[in-house]
């Protein structure tokens, strides 16, 4: 396990995520309103490129016709079947038990830890006065 | 042969109506004086077309009149036949079809209060669904709270194919009606003709309509399932009579597949498809629709992953079956068991004490 420095802040304002490869996964970093998430970019149910899917709420329900809408932003679909997956724990929600999409912390570091080590750049120029995300893979 | 236990309850046999004329003891003044001034004489529905082969079997066949007229005849060939304990009777005569509310019910007040006198009343192995008004919910809802009252009746017998989708909100007060009163909703094939019998419009042959009936029953249970109606009323049974059962677990694949998918659009349906029907949803055993081999039904089952979901049926007096092969082969005597005894009882709590009030 490593904790690989993705971008600087500032290149995953709220509302984008990014795609990379690490150690050959294909992985994607996510900025939900100013959190932080990572995902393996590839669904547990047939392999397609979950990441890329729409980003929604969580419809619920306590009595046929009213409908809770929560978690907005939080709940990706997945592009090829419409499965949907907790974007916090990586968890289906048509089947949570047989079926979660593998999630990585993610966190915002300052440029002074992240010269300091043990992480792995990539190719990332890390400049002290910036701050970073990390992944812990 | 898997031979028959005694004991067991036979879910679904028809008693005929002989006649229009036979339900004229039943209806006020006015109904009985438009059916005889309008020259009505019998309701009669494409569903069972009375010399076609399905319609008896060739044995059950009475010299004259209709099959299933003569309750001495059912309790020769059915219910002493089979060592039948309880038999429930689900009547299919045409009230359904009648475009009047006001006269589809009074029919069908003259039809239940028809079975109580002339099958209920004399042999107390039977027991009766209520056919309502299904145009009129309110109609049918007074239709369900006055026959509850006998607890002779034990469902509420709906066709596979009438006005609407089943699942629609519009009928949840039959369905609210019936969780309370202990009544499972049975769901028997057939038409009221008020739609194409298919979902492609009307085919030319009395082989489509019957072969039709299955797919009916497949859009029924999705719609039951996606409005929504085990989320508001959990208690609720549906049994599917006369539907065939083989086509349950492709059909459940498919729903489920979808549900997966586009769940959020019913998110009120938060169990899987198979679940709800494991705990919701029974069918009647005749027809038998799969080859007569016993692995090959074994193996159904086991993809429909319970053995509760069959209950035992004659679907007398239709020719599903020839002599006393009533029960297909290969069912272990536990599964005939369960089918004959212990999942009819589990469906119908009415079932529970035997009445002998009248």
């Amino acid at each position: 396990m490593a904790r690989h420095v993705i971008a600087p802040v500032d290149e995953l304002p709220p509302g984008s995520r990014k795609f990379l490869e690490i150690d050959g996964r294909p992985i994607a970093i996510f900025n939900v309103k100013g959190e932080f998430f990572g995902l393996l970019n590839r669904c547990p149910h047939q392999g397609a490129a979950l990441c890329e899917g729409p980003l929604i709420g969580l419809a619920s329900s306590s009595d046929p016709g009213e409908i809770e809408y929560t978690k907005l932003g939080e709940i990706l679909r997945c592009p090829w079947h419409g499965w949907e997956f907790d974007i916090r724990t990586g968890q289906s929600y048509c089947d949570p038990r047989r079926f979660r999409v593998r999630a990585y912390p993610v966190s915002v570091e300052p440029g002074t830890n992240v010269v300091k080590g043990p992480y792995v750049a990539e190719t990332i120029k890390v400049a002290v006065e910036s701050d970073y995300v990390v992944v812990d893979l | 042969m898997t031979s028959p236990i005694a004991g067991g309850v036979d879910c679904d046999l028809h008693p005929a109506v002989p006649h229009l004329t036979s339900l004229l003891p039943y209806m006020n003044d006015y109904w009985r004086d438009q059916v005889t001034t309008r020259g009505m004489t019998d309701l009669i529905s494409q569903s069972y077309p009375t010399n076609s082969p399905i319609a008896s079997r060739p044995d059950w066949r009475p010299a004259q009149g209709k099959p299933g007229s003569s309750l001495a005849d059912m309790q020769r060939q059915a219910l002493d036949r089979f060592g039948t304990a309880t038999g429930i009777c689900n009547p299919l005569y045409g009230v359904q079809m009648v475009f009047s509310e006001d006269m589809a019910d009074a029919f069908c007040r003259a039809l239940n209060d028809w079975l109580v006198k002339e099958w209920l009343d004399k042999d107390d192995r039977l027991r009766g669904s209520i056919v309502i008004p299904v145009q009129s919910i309110e109609k049918a809802v007074a239709e369900i709270e006055r026959c509850a009252q006998d607890r002779r009746f034990v469902q509420v017998l709906m066709l596979v194919m009438g006005d609407m989708p089943l699942g629609k909100r519009h009928y949840w007060p039959i369905y609210a009606a019936a969780e309370r009163l202990g009544l499972p909703i049975g769901i028997h094939a057939g038409s009221a003709y008020h739609n194409p019998p298919t979902s492609v419009g009307w085919g030319s042959y009395h082989i489509e309509d019957y072969v039709a009936q299955a797919q009916a029953f497949q859009t029924q249970l999705t719609s039951l399932i996606v409005e929504g109606v085990f989320a508001r009323h959990p208690n609720l049974k549906m049994v599917m009579l006369e539907s065939g059962f083989t086509w349950l677990p492709p059909f459940l694949w498919r729903l489920h597949k979808f549900w997966r998918g586009v769940r959020m659009e019913t998110p009120w349906v938060d169990r899987a498809p198979l679940e709800i029907v494991r705990s919701n949803i029974r069918f009647s055993l005749q027809p038998v629709d799969a080859p007569p081999d016993g692995d090959t039904l074994n193996r159904l089952f086991d993809h429909m992953q319970s053995d509760e979901l069959i209950l035992f049926s004659t679907d007398y007096p239709h020719w599903q079956f020839d002599g006393d092969e009533v029960l297909p082969k290969g069912l272990s005597q536990d599964l005939v068991r369960k089918i004959m005894i212990d999942n009819p009882h589990a469906t119908y709590p009415r079932l529970q004490v035997k009445e002998t009030v009248r």
